[in-house]
């Protein structure tokens, strides 16, 4: 009891000094999140500075990920599809008062497909400035380009804020708040830019706190300290869920938790041993017990995502008998130890992970059993995340359990094309699907519709060169005191410019 | 030789050799760690969404990593010379301004929890020292056994629950006001008092049961001259030599505080440059640190010797 007195009466003995309620009401809108500042460059940190609506992109998405304008107004392909029109807002300045022109975008874009990221792995043979619009020529039809222009690499900053050689120093964007303050890793501050195109927004000033640890960041929405809460843990959602002056909000988000699999290696070559696999996953009670929301996978995206969801394959199941029954089909036997063996050979597997989300490593436990009942050894490595891209290169991977964005850019095509066509460094190995690469080629040309992205889902499922396990939801919690916060299954905004205080 | 100037010089040559062994030492332990550089600075830059092949490459060739490592040490090393620590692989921003401010905040929070435990400590460790035996004496023993036992992060903790969720007095966490201060130090410094109330306390029941303190009542001295006169003084050279072991390890030691506090801190800075490789980071951190510590311990004997009565040098000034 004396180690709870203590600090209560050394609380009460400091407490003359302090203003009563300091954090609440303070004028100032509080963001926390998990994501640290790793500094200025887009590359880096590009989408807090996109969160905090301190930088703009040409292109902007909406909750259903359809694009909508952004610093351009409208963008039209010439008919062979290898030159795209990008006609930009005239009435827009940069937080140094310098004015956005196509010159402008065109050297940030340059710089942005110069470093490691999407937008160097488009098509792209130049980017000019053209009677005040933004020309990008192709070496090929490439339909997902605007989708590319709205991730956070493809921001614009002012010429000023890039070097010689391309490295960034300073945040000079174009959106409706600007940095005042820029303290690496963990804060920023910002406060309103009276000259945006949009109009000044309602909140004068806004600052950005990145905090590692969940629990503390559910502490700081219940003390009121902060009024917007990314990222949430399980356990906390379910505590916060039950006061007044702070809101839940979850949406459905296109990042999936996958198995990605070697398919080159000699136990898992044929498809049959990956459907035994991922028929041995109690999809249900997984996502249950560590996700804590209903979000097992019975495809590779959720229904969120509509035009990527197919309604006609066939749903994965959980059927262990089945899952046994395969695997001694393809002449796995018992051994003595319990581990199926063929020709001399142990069915054991090393499951690579990484801690960064935490969810992950807890995830792989839970796996490892559900595969030891089947009769498949499996050895977890969470190491660094890394290493995935690592042994895919070099061929050691097994198998992986990793959490898989595919809105990177609103168009999961985007991630498709780097992942599965044929394989990808987070997506399929020693894979090869002829047909699906096409298919996804084709429709990243712009070329086929539903029908094509219905049968290209249809091969991920029937041949698994990735097993899906669950679709993450994104949770935030939101203070009573402000109204207009969202919570964006694309995880690029949370609508701070037009969050207003609440009556 | 005078004294105090025989002791500086040695500590600066004990600096000299730090500087040489912290820099070959972690030059030696980051080349040993294992993984390929270029995709751990890859996924240090980028995170986990962004980490791939042609990142990995993209670093490769923009820092040279496929130099020789003994090239790569002797330029750091020609660098520090000029006083250059160089730019952060990462972050690509100047290593010492990385380190001014994640090592500042963990200075001013080490420096605010230690003067915090100051003021809680040594005062009551000194009272119950005075009447040793005594009920303040007997409680001051239980509530600073407690406050040890309890861990850190679990006292961080009980401290927002009650003070900023139950209270609503201070945030929770945070960085930037002075306010965000009080919690983390508060923290720290419960734990540290815990401690130097012990210091103090036995160091001044062993003062005020020697015979000179019992002749400085006899003469008629009031109880605060006798204190002031005869006891501060004499428990002034454990407490100072144990405070700068303290600092020591509260600049190592407040990587959990920060982390529960989202404070800004030079342990979350190292373990953060070490998981992405970030060597020049590392080696300006680990030198800095090498170099602070005998600084300290400069202080420490300076101001030792300064205090102890038996001092040469401060029976001049006494």
């Amino acid at each position: 009891m004396q180690r709870l007195l203590a600090p209560a009466a050394l609380a009460a003995l400091l407490s003359p000094v302090l203003p009563a309620a300091l954090h609440a009401g303070d004028g100032v809108l509080d963001v926390v999140a998990p994501f640290e500042i790793k500094g200025a460059d887009p590359v880096a940190s590009g989408s807090i500075f996109i969160k905090m609506d301190i930088a703009e992109t040409l292109v902007n998405a909406d909750a259903e990920g359809r694009l909508i304008p952004g610093l351009a107004l409208d963008w039209q392909p010439t008919d062979d599809g290898l030159e795209w029109r990008f006609r930009l807002r005239d009435d827009v300045l940069f937080h140094d008062g310098t004015p956005f022109t196509a010159e402008a975008a065109a050297r940030a874009l340059d710089v942005a497909r110069a470093k490691p990221g999407l937008l160097e792995t488009a098509p792209i043979t130049e980017i000019a400035a053209e009677d005040g619009a933004l020309v990008i020529r192709l070496s090929e039809p490439f339909a997902p380009l605007p989708a590319f222009l709205s991730e956070y690499r493809s921001l614009i900053y002012a010429p000023a804020a890039y070097a010689e050689d391309g490295s960034v120093s300073e945040v000079i964007g174009t959106g409706a708040y600007r940095v005042t303050r820029l303290e690496a890793p963990l804060r920023l501050e910002a406060e309103a830019f009276a000259d945006h195109w949009d109009g000044a927004p309602a909140i004068e000033r806004a600052t950005y706190q990145a905090v590692g640890r969940a629990e503390t960041r559910a502490l700081l929405a219940e003390s009121g300290d902060a009024d917007y809460v990314f990222n949430l843990d399980p356990a906390s959602v379910a505590r916060l869920s039950g006061r007044d002056d702070v809101s839940v909000l979850s949406v459905s988000v296109p990042r999936s938790l996958l198995i990605k699999v070697n398919a080159g290696h000699p136990a898992l070559s044929e498809p049959e041993a990956r459907r035994a696999l991922s028929l041995a996953i109690d999809r249900a009670g997984l996502a249950e017990a560590i996700l804590r929301y209903p979000a097992a996978a019975d495809q590779i995206l959720p229904p969120s995502v509509s035009d990527w969801h197919s309604d006609t394959v066939e749903p994965l199941a959980h059927d262990p008998q089945a899952a046994r029954n395969l695997l001694a089909e393809l002449g796995w036997a018992e051994g003595p130890d319990g581990i199926l063996t063929r020709d001399g050979e142990r069915f054991s597997l090393t499951l690579t992970t990484y801690p960064d989300r935490p969810e992950l490593p807890l995830s792989a436990a839970v796996l490892q059993q559900m595969f030891a009942d089947i009769g498949v050894e499996v050895v977890i490595d969470s190491t660094n995340s890394s290493e995935i891209p690592v042994r895919h290169g070099d061929g050691t991977l097994d198998i992986a359990l990793i959490a898989r964005n595919f809105a990177l850019v609103p168009d999961p095509v985007g991630t498709f094309l780097t992942d599965y066509a044929p394989t990808g460094d987070w997506g399929a190995m020693n894979w090869d699907s002829a047909e699906f690469a096409d298919l996804i080629r084709g429709l990243a040309r712009g070329e086929g519709g539903q029908a094509e992205r219905d049968r290209a889902i249809d091969i991920l499922q029937t041949e698994l060169p990735v097993i899906p396990v669950a679709w993450y939801q994104q949770t935030a919690a939101v203070s009573a005191g402000i109204t207009g916060a969202v919570v964006d299954p694309y995880e690029r905004t949370i609508g701070l410019r037009q969050i207003r205080w609440a009556e | 030789m005078h004294p105090v100037l025989r002791a500086i010089l040695y500590r600066a040559a004990q600096a000299l050799l730090v500087a040489l062994l912290v820099g070959v030492l972690t030059f030696l332990m980051m080349q040993s760690l294992p993984g390929d550089m270029a995709f751990r600075i890859a996924a240090g830059r980028y995170g986990y969404d962004a980490v791939n092949a042609q990142a990995a490459e993209a670093v490769r060739l923009e820092l040279g990593l496929d130099r020789p490592a003994l090239e790569a040490f002797g330029a750091w090393f020609l660098d520090l010379m000029r006083l250059d620590f160089g730019t952060s692989v990462i972050s690509g921003a100047p290593v010492m301004d990385e380190i001014r401010h994640q090592l500042g905040a963990s200075l001013q929070l080490a420096l605010a929890a230690l003067a915090l435990s100051l003021l809680i400590g040594p005062p009551l460790g000194i009272l119950a020292g005075l009447r040793a035996g005594g009920w303040l004496d007997r409680a001051l023993l239980v509530v600073s056994t407690a406050l040890r036992s309890v861990p850190q992060f679990l006292m961080g903790l009980i401290l927002i629950v009650l003070v900023s969720i139950q209270l609503g007095w201070l945030p929770a966490a945070g960085y930037g006001r002075a306010e965000h201060f009080i919690l983390p130090a508060l923290t720290l410094a419960l734990g540290l008092a815990a401690v130097s109330a012990r210091i103090a306390r036995d160091a001044m029941a062993a003062v005020a049961a020697s015979p000179h303190y019992a002749f400085g009542r006899w003469k008629g001295l009031s109880e605060w001259q006798l204190l002031r006169r005869h006891g501060l003084r004499n428990i002034g050279v454990a407490m100072v030599t144990y405070l700068g072991l303290q600092f020591a390890m509260l600049v190592e030691g407040v990587v959990v505080i920060e982390s529960i506090f989202g404070w800004p801190g030079i342990g979350h800075a190292l373990v953060h440059a070490i998981f992405g490789r970030d060597v020049p980071m590392v080696q300006g951190t680990a030198l800095l640190l090498g170099l602070g510590f005998v600084a300290l311990n400069a202080m420490i004997d300076l101001t030792a010797r300064w205090i102890d009565p038996r001092n040469p040098d401060s029976r001049r000034q006494g």
